[in-house]
Formats: C-alpha cells, structure tokens, sequence
C-alpha cells in the first residue's frame, strides 16, 4: 500500500471512482482516468453517459466505445471490545459499458449506451458477527439508454433519452443474533429477484462560450425498483411452531437514486485539458429497506436506511504526450450519503479520496485502447448501525471499518 | 515506453496483492490485548458440569462449544492462547449409551416444544437414539476436564472413569469422566496436572450441595462426617472435607507455577430449579376451601393439640403443621420427613385413625412462604393420579412428595455449606494470589431485577430470561457467555491484562424444537 501511495506522489497515473451508497462510478475509462469526470469534455462517445448533448459535436461519424472494470473492493472490520475482526471476501465485481453514437446530420447525433451505475457486491465470512445485517449482496442494474443530440447552435446543443432499467437482487443475512436448528446452524435469509424492469430518463446541456471552454449539465432521473415477485427462502430454520418462517415470496423497493451533475473543461495549448464536475446525488430518496413477505406470519424487514443528499468534487487532466499516447489523472472526493448511527456493513461508505490515472494508445486512426487505474482510500472509522432491533429495543452494531478498492479497467474506443 | 508499461504492470501487481485495508492499530496485533503477569498458553479448564457446557439436561456439541472455558479460549487466543481440545460428544441430542444400549438416568437434552398451533410452549426430552457411547475411548488429553456430575473429592478418586465401576450399584464411576479418562485408575485432577497448565480454572463444589438442594433435601447433610466414602449421592459434602480436598487440587495445579481462577458456589435460590413453581400455586374457589378447611378441622382443632399435650409435639409443632386453606391461591400440602411421625401414634388410642388416614396425617404440613418447590412439581402439584377420582389431587388431597419441597431448615443446610466452601475458595484465592470470580453475587442479581445487555436484560426467569437453559439449573449459551465474561473480567484485575469480553447478545438461549 505503501508503495502505491508513493507512486501517487509521483504524479504517475492513479484514480478511483467508487462512489458512496451503492453507486459504482465507472461509466467509461477515459472519464475514469480524469477522476469521473465529462459532463463539459467532448471525447468519445462516452459522452452518452457522461452529457448526451456533446455526442452531437464528436468529429467522427460514428464512435463506440466499450469497456470492463475490474473492482477489487475490501473491507476490514475490527471491534476493539470484544477482538472481533473480519474481512470481506466480495468476489472480484466486473461492471461494464458499451457506448456507440452516429452522427446523423451536422446537427443530430443518435447513440445508445448501456451501463451499469448502480450495484453492489459484497460477501463476509458467512454468521460472521455481524451477519443478522448482512451475509453477502448482490446488487446488480443495467441501464440502457437510447440518447439523441441535438446541436442548436455551435455554441449550444442539448440531448438526452429515456433510460429502461434492468436489475436484480440476491441478499442473505441471518435472521437475528442467536436462532439456530438444533444442530447449531444459524438461521438466515435469502431474498432474490431478478428481472426487475423501469424506466427513467436523462437531459443534458452544453455550452461553449469560447472555443477551448466548455459548460455542461446532466440529470438522470432517480428509478424505483420495484420487486413485486421475489423469492424469500428460509433455512436451518428449528422445526417447530413457535418459529413462523416458511419459504415465500417478497415485495421490496430499492431506489436508484437521481444525479445532477454540472462541470467545465478547459483546453490549453492544444495538448492539455482540465475538467471538473461536480455531482449531486439524491440520496435522501433512499428511506428505509423494508422488505415485505407475503406470508402474514412472518414479520416484515424494516431496516432504515435515511440517507442523505451528496456530493462528488471531481478533477481531471488530460495531456496529449504524443500522436501515439495521451495521459490523464484525476482526483474526486466523494462525499458518503449514510448519516452517522446508518452505517450499515452491506455499503460501509464512509468519504473517500479517490485517486486516478489512465492511458490511451492510439492504434491507427480508428482504434484506442484506453486503460484506466483507480484507488479508493477511505479513512478507517469507528462507525456504528443502530436501528436493528430485537424485541423492538435498538442493538447497535459498531466497531472500526477500514475499506478501501482497486479497480483497473480497460477499454477500447472505435472511430469511424 | 516499455519502461512504461514495466512500471505500469509492476504497479499493477503491488496495488492488487497489497489491497487489503490495514487498520492503524489491528485488534490481531499481538500486543494489542495484554495477557499481564499471566501465561495463557496452555488453559486447563477443571471442575463440573458447568465447565463441560452442561445444558438442558445434557451434555451434546453444541452445548460444549459454548462452555465458559471455550468461549474463553477464544478470547486468551488475543493474548498467547494456544488449542483448546475438548471431549466433544458424538452429537447434539446429548444421551448416552453403553456398548449400544442406553444407559439409564443419561436421557437426551431438552427443547422447547410446543401444541401445533404453537400454544403451551414446555420443555421436553429430544427424542431419538443418541450416538454417544461410553464405551467408546477418547483419546487426550484434553483441555476441557469439566466431569458433569463430580463433586469436589470426586475429582482425586481413582477409578472414576473407570468403566466398569459404572455397573457397580452406586456406580464407582462417572459415564462422562469414562469417555476421556487417561487409563482407568486416572483421576480428573491428575490427568489435568499432568498437561502442565500455564493457567487453570476451577469450579468445583456446586454438586456437593446441588444434589441435595435439587433432591428436595432428601439427602443428608453429612457436616461433621469426615470420611466422603460414606456419603450418599444426594448428600452434604462437610466443609472440612471439600476444604481439605479443594486446596489440594489447588495445590496440585499451582505447583508448576500456573496462574490461574478460582469461581464460587452460586445461592441454589439464585437458579430457577427453585423459583419457578410458586409456592401458593393452588387455585381454589371458597366453597372448596371450606370443604377442605372442614376435611382437615379434626387434624387442626383435636389431632394437633392432643399431640402437644401428649408431649409429642411441640407447640410451635402444632402451629407449623396446621392446614387452612383460602379462596384464592392456597400453598399445597406436603409431606415433610421432618416433623415427628405421627402414623404410628394416630393408630392407637385416643383416635385410633385406620392406617391410610394415620399415613396420610402422619407427617403432614402446609406449604409456606419460606419453602422452594423444585421445577420437576410443577408437572405433579393439582395433577390427579387417580383419573376415576377427581378428589383425588395431588397438594390438596394427597399430600406433596417431600422431594419436591426444600424447607427453611433445608435451605439453611445449603447456605450454611456454600458459605463455608466460598470462604474456603476466597480464602485459598487470596493467599495463591489467584483470581477470585464472585458467581454467586452476580448471579444473585439476575435473580433480583436482573443485569442489563446490549440486547434487554439478563435475568434468572426460566425460559425468557435467556441466561437458564430448559434444565432450570444450567446455564445457556448466553449465560455461559456472561460467566465467561465474569472470569476474564476477574483475570484481568488480578494479572493486569487486559483480554477482551465477549458480547453475550450473540449468544443463544433455548432452542425451539418439535411438537407434543
């Protein structure tokens, strides 16, 4: 770790986008590299995501990109009470992008993009001491937007597009602190559904005041999903009437939250751009998880979850090195949504700084391979949940959380 | 360029295989918990069934996972604990079988079972075969000596594990202690002391007055009779004896040097064995009461007076033995081997009474507030032996067995004893320099208002109270957990360490299982 840090010091190419909640920002390994950022910077077609409205002014007739991340996410947690220590064992995460726009007319672009910006995927050592909240998650959405850009004037142009939302959901915890069979095996949970289906929607702006300087805007809507249908599924669960858990299905919403992101770029000497970007992330939709079974007899799940509203300050650089290569680093600070006494193991997000770096080489004229590189470096925090209840008395669940993610990606850019 | 690549692939590499989070200051540090002026290197646990894990009548997996002593092992591993090996049982139904059969009074554990529809949960027996057989061998050693069933001079006799002393009538051996015995003339206290413990815990004394306590006081209280040999199963271990035999166990496992924890006898009215039946538990309407009251006005008025006159009894006799029952909740009869048998007497003249009136009046009392009605009453207090005969019930008709009333008198034998072996063991802690762990005041206030945990309250209620599995005598794992945590927190003070607790929340009570 040490090391790494070094080579951050060094100005080599770092950066992280992992963002708080369950948010995965990792929407295109050129906008990685400059610390997530691209509302105002005209690249690729990445712009479907990053700011529809710019995909009009791409030079090329058609652009894709695609790409695959690789997160490496770790969490320790330690008591310093009782000497309970735990790390996560989340399985390598693989969120992914595919970008194409195609420039109609001079002034109307059309693309699609289809991205992955919500999810989540952590796994601890099964009945660890904090398994009555969390086992293991998986969290899972893919976004597929159809986006269209439209240039009003060379100064002004606006895009946007309906989004239709594909998710699915697997979580296991154990039912509370203590039931067993009488074999000892703890009771747990497991809630699944998939094919979870809606629709949202994203608007975006963007000026050039000057040639070298751009503004943009971009709103995704928040999206509701909405599982109706899932199956809730009960085991080592004692045989006995005094226990009411049976095999059944489950209704349960989870919000993926709204985005308003607003950002500059600034092109110097041709070989330099610096963007920032600015995010605002609605969070506060996110209430509670309440899950409902549909066997009366089994009690509902309320589990609050009261986030708040957050913000993102992101940092980039581009620099043009040679025809061959272009270098970008970047930096974000990432502002956690849970409030203090909400800190929940199933999405320990504390603030982060994030630190990234990437690559593009230039293969021809039509092809790029862009690399990418981010650390995210949370502070270690002492950091409790206090609204899981037994016998309807709070038991906070606290300790010491440290986590941290590596997440190289690569990607391939095509222009045509 | 190439450079480039080499530098970006090496940083690659180093960021991925040095990705876990380090915390500033990691609880698995060594150092970061202190063990003081102890070596927790190689933990013996000695003493009863309370050490073995002994819960709801039996002795299975589970239950020894979660003895205090493992759960302690697991927290002296902060602090140079090394492997904690115990006799496991071959299972979790927790009877015992001899070459194949069972071997009697050694019954599967208790669940909490219940009517099909839920209601009237009650402890029962598992039901089903157990694997566990005596016959066959452990081998050990084994940190874990806890021998359910041991009293304290138990732990030095020579054969106790020897398997055909159980054929022996009373058995010579202990079924348990047979299991893991290191050959068949071993004792506890022997195969312990030869592991060379750097620690050691010993909690003896609780049989030497349990049995006695739980058997309604149908032993005898042996105060003053030297010679243990002698003693009944049910009987009172004379505080001599176990003081002579309880500082020779100390001294056995101090002698290499060993560190270590001394636990106290708890209060048997500290345990819901005894505070679970209330005394008065017997309705009756004022019509029935007068009945009654009418029934036994010749054994109040004529029978009791006559006696004291006779010299028989004394007057406060008489007073103590009378009966009048209320409408309300009325205490139930009893017969008490202690008052002076009157059968006899009653036979001859002046009221030649037949000789099933004489019996039934012979030692005969009310129930009263100073009395404890063991747990197993409950299922026998207002029950009606004869089904062709509804006046027939037992406690109001037919008078209570006296195993299943501990008397004042009975009560004050108990104390008397614990009082002496807690100062014996008090005593031997201090001039040892060894940690002393005050079970008995602690588990005193969970009797009395209960101890407060991150999850409620800890208190001695049976079934609810989470601390007293379904046996009403031994702990569950939770109530393990807090014993566990009495000893470290008494280690910790006496050798300066500082070894972590464990959060009794996460451990379990009663297990839910079955209908009936």
């Amino acid at each position: 770790m040490k090391k790494v840090l070094t080579v951050l010091a060094l100005g080599l190419s770092l950066s992280v986008t992992y963002a708080g909640g369950y948010r995965v920002s990792l929407q295109g390994q050129k906008s990685l590299a400059m610390g997530h950022t691209g509302v105002a910077v005209i690249n690729s077609s990445e712009s479907v995501f990053f700011n529809p409205a710019s995909l009009v002014y791409l030079e090329d007739k058609l652009n894709i990109s695609a790409g695959v991340s690789g997160v490496f996410s770790n969490i320790a947690y330690q008591n310093s009470d009782t000497g309970d220590f735990v790390r996560s064992d989340s399985p390598m995460g693989t969120p992914l992008y595919l970008y194409a726009s195609y420039k109609a007319t001079d002034w109307l672009s059309v693309g699609l993009g289809v991205y992955t910006p919500y999810g989540s995927e952590v796994k601890y050592e099964d009945d660890w001491v904090g398994s009555h909240l969390v086992n293991n998650i998986d969290l899972k959405a893919i976004y597929i937007q159809p986006t269209v850009s439209v240039k009003l004037s060379d100064m002004w142009s606006v895009g946007g597009g309906p989004i239709y939302v594909i998710g699915s959901v697997n979580f296991n915890r154990n039912l509370n602190r203590t039931l067993t069979d009488l074999d000892g095996n703890r009771s747990n949970v497991t809630v699944d559904a998939t094919g979870i289906t809606n629709w949202g929607w994203v608007a975006s702006t963007l000026f050039t005041p000057a040639k070298n300087f751009h503004i943009g805007a971009t709103y995704r809507s928040e999206i509701i999903m909405e599982a109706d249908n899932g199956d809730a599924t009960f085991q080592n669960i004692p045989d006995s009437p005094l226990t009411p858990f049976k095999d059944t299905s489950f209704k349960a919403t989870l919000p993926l939250p709204a985005e308003l992101t607003l950002g500059m770029s600034y092109t110097a000497m041709d070989k330099w751009t610096f963007a920032f970007d600015y995010n605002r992330a609605f969070w506060d939709v996110y209430k509670s998880l309440d899950i409902d079974f549909a066997d009366p007899n089994i009690p509902d799940s309320n589990n609050p979850r009261n986030y708040k509203n957050s913000s993102i300050y992101r940092f980039g650089v581009q620099y043009d090195i040679a025809k061959m290569f272009t270098l970008r680093t970047g930096y974000y600070f990432d502002e956690s949504p849970v409030q203090k006494g909400y800190f929940a193991p199933e999405t320990p997000r504390n603030d982060s700084n994030n630190y990234t770096a990437g690559v593009t080489v230039n293969i021809g004229d039509h092809l790029q391979i862009d690399a990418s590189f981010l650390y995210s470096h949370f502070k270690e925090v002492n950091a409790s949940y206090d609204h899981y209840k037994e016998s309807g008395k709070p038991v906070p669940f606290g300790g010491t959380y440290k986590t941290n993610a590596f997440v190289p990606g690569l990607g391939v850019t095509y222009k045509l | 360029m190439k450079t480039f690549f080499r530098y970006s692939f090496a940083l690659l590499v180093v960021g991925l295989v040095s990705c876990d989070p380090e915390f500033d200051s990691p609880v698995t540090d060594s150092g970061y918990f202190s063990h003081g002026t102890a070596d927790f290197s190689k933990y013996v646990a000695v003493g009863n069934s309370l050490t073995a894990g002994y819960a709801n009548g039996a002795l299975y997996i589970t239950g020894q996972e979660n003895s205090y002593p493992n759960i302690m092992a697991q927290q002296f591993a902060f602090v140079g604990g090394g492997e904690f090996r115990q006799p496991l049982m071959n299972d979790n139904m927790g009877g015992l079988l001899i070459n194949g059969a069972m071997l009697p009074g050694f019954p599967n554990r208790y669940v909490l079972s219940a009517k099909p529809d839920g209601s009237s949960p009650s402890p029962k027996r598992l039901e089903g075969t157990p694997t566990t057989d005596v016959a066959n061998h452990l081998s050990g050693p084994f940190n874990n000596m806890g021998v359910p069933g041991a009293k304290s001079y138990h732990l030095g006799v020579e054969g106790y594990g020897n398997i055909a002393g159980l054929a022996t009538n009373p058995p010579a051996a202990n079924p348990y202690f047979v299991r893991f015995a290191s050959s068949d003339n071993a004792t506890v206290i022997g195969d312990a002391v030869a592991q060379s413990p750097s620690f050691f815990t010993l909690w003896i004394g609780n049989n030497d007055i349990l049995s006695y306590a739980t058997s309604g006081g149908s032993g005898v209280d042996q105060t003053g009779n030297l010679d243990p040999r002698s003693y009944g199963g049910n009987d009172i271990t004379d505080p001599n004896v176990f003081a002579s035999v309880y500082s020779s166990q100390v001294d056995a496992l101090t002698a290499n040097g060993a560190k270590g924890a001394l636990i106290n006898i708890p209060e048997v009215t500290s345990i819901p064995y005894f505070t679970t039946v209330p005394v008065n538990a017997i309705p009756l309407d004022a019509n029935t009461a007068a009945g009654l009251n009418a029934q036994f006005g010749a054994y109040n008025s004529q029978i009791l007076p006559v006696m004291v006159q006779m010299g028989v009894i004394t007057p406060a006799e008489a007073a103590f033995r009378k009966i009048n029952f209320a409408a309300g909740q009325n205490f139930p009869i009893t017969r008490d081997k202690e008052l002076t048998d009157l059968t006899n007497i009653l036979q001859g003249p002046p009221f030649n009474l037949p000789a099933q009136t004489a019996t039934l009046l012979g030692q005969l009392r009310q129930v009263n507030g100073d009395d404890l009605i063991v747990l197993p009453a409950s299922t026998v207090i207002g029950s009606m032996p004869d089904p062709t005969n509804p006046l027939v019930v037992v406690g109001v008709s037919i008078p209570l067995g006296d195993e299943y009333v501990l008397s004042k008198a009975e009560q004050d034998r108990v104390t008397a004893a614990s009082t002496a072996y807690n100062a014996t063991i008090q005593a031997l802690a201090g001039a040892k320099g060894l940690a002393f762990v005050d079970v008995r005041s602690q588990l005193a206030r969970l009797a009395d208002g209960g101890i407060p945990f991150d999850g409620g309250m800890l208190t001695s209620q049976f079934v609810t109270g989470g601390v007293f599995s379904l046996d009403g005598v031994h702990p569950t794992p939770r109530g393990y957990a807090f014993t566990a945590n009495l000893i470290i927190k008494a280690i910790n003070r006496t050798y300066d360490a500082t070894i972590p607790t464990v959060n009794v929340g996460n451990y379990g009570t009663i297990n839910f299982n079955g209908t009936y």
